[in-house]
């Protein structure tokens, strides 16, 4: 490309290229190690522990996915299999997704639709909660919730995340931009307050509730110090962590090719989610940050 | 800021925001409270008694060399990080914006990493960088370059930065185009009618009204890079060689969870809150500045 640039006769069409080589050099970067990582799990564990990983696929590859996704022993480690810990990792995600939509939208409602005493001290302690992510307090959260017995559960992976400022923010934003036509017109039709929470604004929401969903159910299948500290047990493993503890201490003799399997996997969902739900991920993204 | 048309009620609002507030006071308020009590107590070995002891935490925190070297890394890494992934994107994203009929192409190619958990992404660059088994590792160790990042510092902390900066693209690339696109047409045209070059053109008039994004963008990143970049280090170089790698967060985790050291690790906690309370309000005083002259 540089070559490109600094010849002056190549003349603009050659040019023009440039952009679209640079561009293609980024996609690539950010496309190589996925494809290595796919190849790798079509290949034999002392194939990819040698060093000598060929870039075209080999033919383990059902053996290596068959066996991460339902056994629990490879040939040199142990470890959960993967089956367990999608499902876990799927509980988590769905979880902590609708349940911060959940929340949040109908606390932004009250925010927005109500006006009572300490209206606005309610307001600013949920707008508090954005400064503190959870990996700031990790420790005394996890006092509170070893206190409460919820260590190796649902509840414990789940409920501490589920309290979300930044929906409550944007739901209250959307929520003041409903015209007052439409709540009065309700109103003279003697809707209460829940009849117009169900009939007007759940459907106006639609979009900005899908939106949401895609950013904080990748937010939730993410997770990683929060569920490292909260499962003890492996029928409880998440598949994020899971990999990592099958690496181990990343020794060469090890079943690379079922970590690189368990890999596809577990970037499987969110990637999956990211590219068929693009137009609500870009527009939930840009919006929620605003 | 309220509508002026509302349903009259006096428990419904309650109700409706009582789990909201049920879980930030349980989940959030009590344990940053907890953290900020511990960390003006001591506790005894046995976790029975506690007292009070002011500042000792801090003093003791602050004045450790180890912690202050920590403090040393966790500014290399983040600067790194935000400066590596932030102009990465927008040269992307402008060479993206400048070929109309491509953009939303490269666009869906170059997002989806966005979806990967810092902890995977760190795993992939594994897969190519590890010295035994990765095709990029030992093409280095086979070109007589020395390459092992789970031996030699300044390699454990070059991996770790980029495979947290590559994770961090795609979320700047898609922030970057959208401020790109909300720029009018006219005004470029206009100035390349006066015959500004498109380098002259990017500086005085993209650069600056891009200004709003890049600096929400520099706060998001420099807490990107100061907590969920925990992943990618315990997945990658578990904080070492040594301590080449640990950062702030690292070390939290370290003192608390591992070591058992409460005081000092909620002296930790307490210094960190006040480093996101600090680039929060920074934040919003710049938004609400936005607002006031928009």
């Amino acid at each position: 490309m540089t070559r490109d640039r600094a010849n002056p006769r190549s003349g603009g069409r050659l040019m023009d290229m440039v952009p679209h080589l640079i561009l293609m050099l980024g996609v690539l970067i950010f496309a190589f190690p996925i494809y290595v990582t796919v190849i790798g799990s079509t290949w034999d564990a002392a194939t990819i522990g040698r060093g000598n990983l060929p870039l075209t696929p080999g033919g383990e590859m059902l053996n290596n996915y068959a066996s991460a996704w339902s056994e629990s022993q490879g040939n040199r480690v142990m470890h959960t299999p993967v089956r367990i810990m999608m499902w876990n990792s799927l509980v988590m995600a769905l979880v902590i997704a609708l349940g911060k939509i959940a929340i949040s939208i109908i606390s932004a409602y009250a925010v927005a639709f109500f006006r009572f005493p300490l209206r606005m001290v309610f307001f600013w302690m949920i707008f508090i909660t954005l400064m503190l992510p959870v990996e700031v307090r990790i420790i005394p959260t996890y006092e509170v919730v070893a206190n409460l017995g919820l260590i190796d559960s649902y509840a414990g992976l789940t409920i501490p995340l589920i309290a979300s400022a930044t929906a409550t923010l944007l739901f209250r934003q959307f929520f003041l931009t409903i015209p007052d036509e439409l709540v009065e017109a309700a109103k003279i039709d003697g809707a209460g307050a829940l009849r117009f929470f169900v009939d007007v604004v759940l459907p106006l929401s639609r979009t900005n509730i899908a939106a949401l969903f895609v950013i904080l159910f990748i937010y939730g299948w993410n997770q990683y110090l929060w569920p490292l500290l909260i499962t003890n047990s492996a029928e409880m493993e998440t598949v994020v962590i899971g990999i990592t503890k099958m690496i181990g201490n990343g020794e060469a003799a090890t079943d690379w090719n079922l970590i690189m399997a368990t890999t596809v996997l577990a970037m499987l969902p969110p990637v999956a989610v990211v590219v068929l739900m693009q137009r609500w991920f870009v527009k939930g993204l840009v919006d929620s940050e605003k | 800021m309220q509508r002026r048309v509302i349903f009259d009620n006096r428990a419904l609002p309650y109700l409706l925001l009582a789990p909201q507030v049920a879980v930030t006071l349980i989940f959030f308020i009590w344990p940053a409270a907890q953290a900020l009590w511990q960390s003006v107590h001591l506790q005894d070995a046995f976790g029975l008694r506690s007292q009070f002891v002011g500042l000792e935490n801090f003093q003791a925190v602050l004045s450790d060399p180890n912690y202050l070297e920590t403090v040393k890394t966790t500014i290399v890494f983040s600067a790194s990080v935000t400066l590596l992934s932030l102009a990465s994107a927008l040269g992307l994203a402008v060479l993206a914006d400048a070929k109309i009929r491509a953009a939303a192409a490269y666009k869906t190619l170059l997002i989806w990493p966005y979806a990967l958990a810092p902890a995977v992404a760190a795993v992939l660059w594994m897969f190519i960088f590890n010295p035994d088994i990765g095709i990029l590792g030992r093409a280095l160790n086979n070109l007589g370059y020395a390459w092992d990042y789970r031996l030699n510092d300044g390699q454990a902390l070059t991996m770790v930065i980029l495979a947290a900066s590559w994770k961090q693209v795609s979320y700047n690339f898609i922030f970057f185009l959208a401020g790109l696109q909300a720029i009018p047409r006219s005004v470029l045209e206009a100035a390349s009618i006066d015959g500004a070059g498109a380098v002259r053109r990017f500086w005085t008039i993209t650069f600056p009204l891009l200004s709003p994004t890049t600096f929400f963008l520099l706060v998001v990143n420099i807490v990107y890079a100061f907590f969920e970049t925990f992943g990618t280090i315990h997945a990658l170089t578990h904080g070492g060689p040594g301590k080449a790698t640990e950062t702030l967060i690292f070390r939290v985790y370290q003192d608390g969870v591992v070591n058992h050291d409460l005081g000092g690790s909620s002296a930790q906690s307490v210094i960190l809150m006040v480093i996101v309370i600090a680039l929060t309000a920074i934040q919003f005083r710049f938004v609400e500045r936005k607002v006031h002259y928009s």
